[in-house]
């Protein structure tokens, strides 16, 4: 059986975005998020407060923030990796925020240059912070599935870095699978761990499409009872860590399975290739939507 | 989110990744075609039918010369893929792809334990096909009289009654022939097709001998959602151990297809090399999932297939430099491109 109701939460303007060839121009971005703000969508990640030393992609975040029309009913989270991000987030508007630990350790060290244990530490100043403030945070583990350093990522791991997270104060982990290396059964595995240790009510899966396996990847997560899963319109962001390929999975292509499961989104499939077809022509690359892609009479 | 040049140097081959990272779930040791089902529920192993050379090149824009069609044949047996469609006999008026039918045929190495069926429309061409030396034949039904019209230039009725001298010339010379059943998850004319009558179509071929029914998401608008309610019709008519899903990834849904089909029983599926073959319904669109693909995932949740996929990556290399363009296949995109190439 699956749920009857599915949260999109659309990670294209950060996550995707942050990992295009090419940079937009602050309107570009803003007006991505409000035409994203048009098709149903709950929830946007609109940007990442870091430094635009790292992130350059990211470095207007906040004017974007600032730009975008905030519709009621709709969650823009930002990304928040230490407390000054997170100050600076909620001083430009932001109601929300998310946090990136990982189940690797070296992935841990080589992308933000500590140990998971010290990451952990960093984000508990953000959680008192925002809890103080009634901000949500959302938890996101990186490297689920498998770690382009360490390769085989053990689902007991998942499950404890899950768990601190969680217990530190996030409403939900998404549990990410950062170089798409996942498939039904890794997933499967995975899951069965981790749900001993956290409510699957509080479970989200940000599936990449690296290896084609992330509809398969997701479906198996659906029948399992999640009932959130990460998108990026259009397809955008590719993986740094293979050149040319793919990284996460389309929310045209997520949405057009979802609807033939009879699941309930909210979201126009019209609207969002329409909003797909933009950035992309921003972007000046195709998209890399299947459902996108096809031109069937049907 | 560091730096992507050190981030590249610093991280697994994809020998490595591939491999030796046990994520992707260890093979059983010897290939048992056994239907029975693993602890999962699903089958413990799956056939792949290798359609790449008939319906991928079919539906390539590029010629390909007949040489680099047997090499690419030869290479794809070699990778322990058990069953593989080489060619069609059909007139090369309507499918020039297929002319040089006989050199291929005749050309190609005939690995033991492999199956080479082709396509054979009418009993002209099935006695071409034998006359050539095929030991195997498939004929293409329908789910839509539209399609039917359309594609072959007659009703569904009148196309059976083609295929049943077929199948009573295969079943006088002991020749296996598969039965294909086209749009069964929707059509590009009618759109929605009722699962009953993609059941009462399968009925039909499996009745006149069909050892195997191939049921086609021709052009790929299948969800698991329909997928699931046209194998819940089929199998009420067809036996499970006789039921194959021939998936189209136009949509992005055919592992999901897939997945969903094998969770029901299904243990045989369809795909191409390197994904070969667009979708003439589609301008541009993609259409046959990628072999690579579906090994990858069946690996993942430990089914055996006996396909080395390295090999297939390989055979799809040689396909895609030949026919000059980029692999339809995302594991073969990602493993080409990540960190160290041996």
């Amino acid at each position: 059986a699956y749920p009857k109701r599915v949260k999109v939460v659309e990670v294209g303007p950060r996550d995707g975005l942050q990992n295009e060839k090419n940079v937009v121009p602050t309107p570009v971005k803003i007006n991505l998020i409000n035409m994203l703000s048009e098709t149903g969508l709950q929830v946007i990640e609109a940007t990442s407060f870091v430094s635009p030393k790292w992130v350059p992609q990211m470095a207007d975040h906040t004017e974007v923030m600032q730009g975008i029309n905030k519709l009621p009913g709709i969650s823009y989270p930002v990304l928040t990796p230490n407390l000054k991000g997170f100050q600076a987030a909620v001083a430009a508007g932001a109601r929300e925020v998310s946090i990136f630990g990982a189940a690797s350790e070296q992935f841990t060290r080589k992308n933000i240059n500590c140990s998971i244990e010290e990451s952990l530490e960093r984000f508990d100043e953000v959680m008192k912070a925002a809890r103080a403030a009634s901000i949500p945070v959302r938890g996101y583990v990186s490297c689920v599935l498998g770690c382009p350093y360490e390769g085989k990522i053990s689902a007991a791991k998942v499950a404890e870095v899950s768990k601190k997270m969680y217990s530190m104060g996030c409403y939900e982990i998404s549990l990410g699978d950062t170089i798409g290396v996942g498939t039904p059964g890794s997933m499967r595995e995975m899951l069965t761990v981790v749900m001993k240790e956290v409510p699957v009510g509080a479970l989200a899966v940000h599936c990449h499409d690296t290896y084609g396996q992330a509809l398969a990847n997701i479906l198996v997560a659906l029948q399992m009872g999640v009932s959130v899963v990460d998108a990026s319109v259009a397809g955008l962001g590719g993986c740094p860590y293979a050149q040319g390929a793919s990284g996460n999975v389309a929310t045209e292509d997520l949405v057009y399975m979802l609807n033939g499961l009879g699941i309930h989104t909210g979201v126009d499939l019209q609207k969002l290739m329409d909003t797909g077809t933009f950035i992309c022509n921003a972007l000046n690359r195709r998209t890399n939507s299947k459902v996108s892609q096809a031109s069937c009479r049907l | 989110m560091g730096t992507v040049p050190s981030a590249l140097k610093h991280c697994l081959s994809y020998q490595h990744l591939l491999k030796e990272q046990l994520w992707i779930g260890e093979p059983p040791a010897a290939a048992h075609p056994a239907q029975e089902p693993q602890a999962s529920g699903l089958p413990e192993y799956i056939k792949i039918v290798e359609v790449g050379p008939r319906d991928g090149l079919q539906n390539e824009k590029v010629l390909v010369p007949t040489d680099i069609k047997i090499e690419l044949i030869n290479q794809l047996s070699k990778t322990g893929l058990p069953a593989i469609e080489v060619t069609s006999f059909v007139s090369s008026k309507w499918v020039p792809q297929m002319a040089d039918h006989k050199e291929v045929m005749r050309g190609i190495e005939r690995h033991p334990g492999v199956q080479y069926p082709v396509l054979t429309p009418n009993l002209q061409g099935f006695h071409s096909a034998i006359a050539a030396g095929a030991t195997e034949v498939s004929v293409f039904g329908a789910a839509s009289e539209s399609f039917s019209k359309m594609n072959i230039n007659c009703s569904i009725e009148e196309s059976i009654e083609k295929f049943e001298e077929v199948a009573k010339s295969a079943r006088n010379m002991n020749i296996p022939v598969r039965g294909y059943v086209s749009c069964a998850l929707g059509c590009p004319y009618e759109g929605n097709i009722v699962p009953d009558k993609v059941a009462e179509v399968s009925k039909r071929l499996y009745g006149m001998g069909c050892y195997e029914i191939s049921l086609g998401d021709t052009i790929g608008v299948g969800t698991p959602g329909s997928m699931k309610k046209m194998l819940e019709a089929v199998m009420k008519e067809i036996p499970l151990s006789a039921l194959a899903v021939h998936c189209h990834d136009t949509y992005g849904q055919a592992l999901a297809n897939i997945l969903t089909a094998i969770q029901m029983g299904v243990a045989v599926v369809d795909s191409s090399v390197a994904g070969l073959g667009g979708c003439p319904y589609a301008k541009g669109a993609t259409g046959n999932v990628a072999t690579e693909d579906v090994i990858y995932m069946l690996n993942g949740l430990g089914i055996n297939t006996g396909v080395n996929l390295d090999g297939v990556m390989e055979a799809g290399n040689f396909i895609c430099t030949a026919l000059n363009k980029k692999t339809n296949s995302k594991v073969a995109q990602a493993s080409f491109n990540t960190g160290t190439i041996n």
